[in-house]
């Protein structure tokens, strides 16, 4: 089905909408979600309340450990749960009970329980939030066994993953762009299976492996190389963990050139898995190194031509295009 | 305290079975690391098994639990059964998680034992959700946080707290004050000098029990439950008891002053709960050390059971990490 156009936020709204309609034993909970608390800061969860009852969209005080444990408890009895974590960086305050419980329930129980939640969290630099309110911290929780992790590009993947994310029977982290929760394009509803990217682009010279914020400008520089003859590839991960590497590979095997960008600092990040995994997998089959591109090595900085040049460019991934194409073929 | 729910003969009975199972029990694991079966951090609750005896005679199969390490007492309180549990510790894939999680990460759904945490504190916040559940559906279960005096001082403590009493949910806190944290005495870490005092900061009743006399314990326990099961809300229970050993086998507990460990032993809540069996008449000499027999026979049963049954097979190392098993 597709409506013309939906912004990012509308996308996660309707996909919680459509999925408490479908599954009377879903909740909803995290700071100020309800609708008396108007639906939450940026409004992602707006009318639920109102829809489905206070029981199940249920504001929480401010207690990140609390509202992950609450989830974790409730899905243990059989409900599942969709919880939000206001901004990534308060992740950290739930850690405990992210990384020791909700990824290792299933393990350490040997199979006997599961923890079925969904963690929806929003972030990205952009809006001049500084180093605490911004940060891309997926490679903590990709690094994570037990632990899905998602981050739509646009408003159908947001859709579509969520839905998926909500239905699956492990813990899945869900980033959000906060930046850009307001753009709208077009929009199809599907669901859409967690662990499959998109090539978002063909081309024939390079791949481009990126999700999240940074498809987009990958996309443009695409476009710009495209003028000058230069055929790229971009291929939108969505799920982080597990990647898709079939889809990467089938990419990767075409082209023969790989890089990888992501807004998140670029060392230790998930860049580094992919690329030596390409590495790996394609040794001696490629025409130049698999590359990266990522956050520079600081904490998300306040002043705008700081935080401009914090987050990978448009130009930025041109730049780094043309250079490995000019590497010696190998 | 008084106008405490009475216990009638039948339920001290049961209260004496649990606590039995949990001191024999907890008498073979340690026997069983001495003679190198079990190379295990292994946290005994010897001294505390009149909380969980007397708490969980209130409380039924649709009821859950959550523990922490030192918890083998809560488990067979609630029902977690010898085999599953030996296989457990013995690494096993007879065990109840398979082998995987061991001492301090036992599950057992079937009995309500959800989960038991290595972390100081992560109970609460589970708890928390499992009574949330419970009160959306309706039934009057309940779900029970168990932790110790140290684990109070964390701050998911707070944060599960204030949500259980704001929400009114059906939780029972139960903090096992054994007056120690690893070394660190209470007095020593904690700020009020009664843990039950904070209760009133969340505006949920409270309440200070010997956790080692039979009477109270299963009285503070009873009203708790009842209350929960009333959609009255969350209760604060601190039970104030004693562990005999270290903080797990093979700490000597130096930190612990010997006059204090040597009238704690002195004053066995088990021992006292025997004598109180016979004076009430709950049971004869003779039938008591019958139920001991048979409690022994059956823990050395899942004893040999265990240590006779396979090791997981490699292939359980990526097994439930996830419920459909990645390329
Ligand atoms: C968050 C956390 N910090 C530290 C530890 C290490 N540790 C394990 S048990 C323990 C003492 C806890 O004491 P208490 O809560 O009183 O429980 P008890 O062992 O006395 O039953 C500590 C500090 C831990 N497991 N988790």
């Amino acid at each position: 089905m597709t409506t013309d156009t939906m912004n990012n936020i509308s996308a996660v709204n309707l996909a919680l909408y459509d999925a408490l309609a479908a599954d009377s034993t879903l909740l909803v909970l995290g700071e100020d979600v309800a609708d008396r608390e108007e639906g939450g800061v940026a409004g992602a969860t707006k009318g639920l309340s109102t829809a489905f009852g206070d029981d199940r969209v249920k504001s929480t005080p401010i207690s990140e450990q609390a509202i992950i444990g609450t989830a974790i408890g409730a899905s243990l009895r059989g409900h599942r749960v969709v919880a939000e974590i206001m901004l990534m960086n308060f992740t950290t305050i739930a850690m405990d009970m992210i990384i020791n419980h909700a990824a290792k329930l299933r393990f350490m129980s040997g199979g006997q329980t599961h923890v079925p939640i969904v963690i929806r969290t929003m972030t990205g630099a952009g809006m001049s939030n500084g180093g605490q309110h911004s940060d891309y911290l997926e490679a903590w929780f990709a690094h994570t066994p037990g632990i899905k992790v998602v981050a739509p590009s646009n408003p159908t993947d947001a859709y579509g993953l969520l839905r998926s994310a909500i239905e699956d029977d492990d813990p899945v982290i869900f980033i959000e762009n906060l930046p850009t929760y307001w753009n709208s394009s077009p929009f199809t509803k599907e669901v859409i299976p967690l662990g499959q990217a998109k090539v978002v682009q063909e081309g024939s010279d390079l791949t481009i492996v990126t999700y999240a914020t940074m498809v987009a400008p990958a996309m443009a520089a695409a476009a710009a190389l495209a003028d000058s003859g230069v055929s790229v590839e971009v291929v939108d991960l969505r799920t982080i963990a597990p990647w898709d590497k079939e889809t990467v590979y089938a990419s990767v095997q075409k082209t023969g050139r790989a890089l990888i960008v992501h807004e998140a600092v670029k060392e230790f990040g998930v860049g580094a898995e992919i690329a030596a995994d390409l590495s790996d997998h394609f040794f001696g089959a490629l025409k130049a190194p698999v590359r990266r591109l990522g956050g520079a090595f600081a904490p998300v900085p306040y002043s705008k031509p700081l935080e401009t040049a914090f987050v990978p460019s448009t130009a930025g991934i041109e730049a780094a295009v043309r250079a490995l194409l000019t590497e010696r073929d190998i | 305290m008084s106008n405490l729910p009475v216990l009638d003969a039948g339920t001290l009975l049961e209260i004496y079975k649990k606590a039995a199972l949990i001191r024999y029990n907890d008498m073979r694991v340690i026997k069983a690391m001495k003679a190198g079966l079990l190379m295990t951090p292994y946290y005994s609750p010897a001294g505390q098994e009149i909380i969980p005896s007397a708490l969980s005679v209130n409380l039924n199969d649709g009821d859950t639990i959550c523990t922490i390490y030192r918890g083998t007492h809560d488990m067979l309180a609630k029902g977690f059964p010898l085999g599953p549990l030996w296989a457990e510790l013995a690494g096993r894939i007879t065990g109840s998680c398979k082998g995987k999680g061991g001492t301090m990460h036992l599950t057992h759904p079937e009995s309500g034992c959800m989960v038991t945490t290595g972390v100081v504190g992560s109970s609460m916040p589970i708890a928390t959700g499992l009574g949330w559940s419970a009160k959306l559906e309706g039934k009057g279960h309940v779900a029970v946080a168990n932790f110790g005096d140290g684990a109070a001082n964390i701050g998911a403590f707070h944060e599960s707290l204030n949500l259980a009493s704001l929400w009114k949910l059906p939780v029972i806190f139960i903090c096992q004050n054994n007056r120690y944290a690893e070394h660190t005495s209470f007095a020593n870490s904690t700020a009020v000098d009664q843990l039950s005092k904070r209760a009133a900061g969340y505006g949920m009743a409270g309440v200070t029990v010997n956790g080692n006399d039979v009477d109270e314990m299963y009285g503070a326990a009873k009203i708790a439950v009842d209350r929960a099961r009333a959609g009255e809300g969350p209760t604060l229970i601190e039970a104030l008891t004693f562990r005999f050993n270290g903080h797990l086998i093979g700490d000597a507990a130096g930190y612990i002053p010997k006059d204090e460990m040597a009238s704690a032993k002195q004053n066995d809540p088990f021992v006292t709960l025997r004598k109180r069996v016979l004076v009430d008449d709950a049971a004869s000499e003779e039938a008591l050390d019958a139920i001991d027999a048979d409690i022994k026979a059956r823990i050395e049963e899942a004893v040999k059971a265990a240590f006779d049954a396979e090791w997981p097979d490699v292939s359980e190392l990526k097994r439930d990490v996830f419920a459909h098993e990645l390329a």
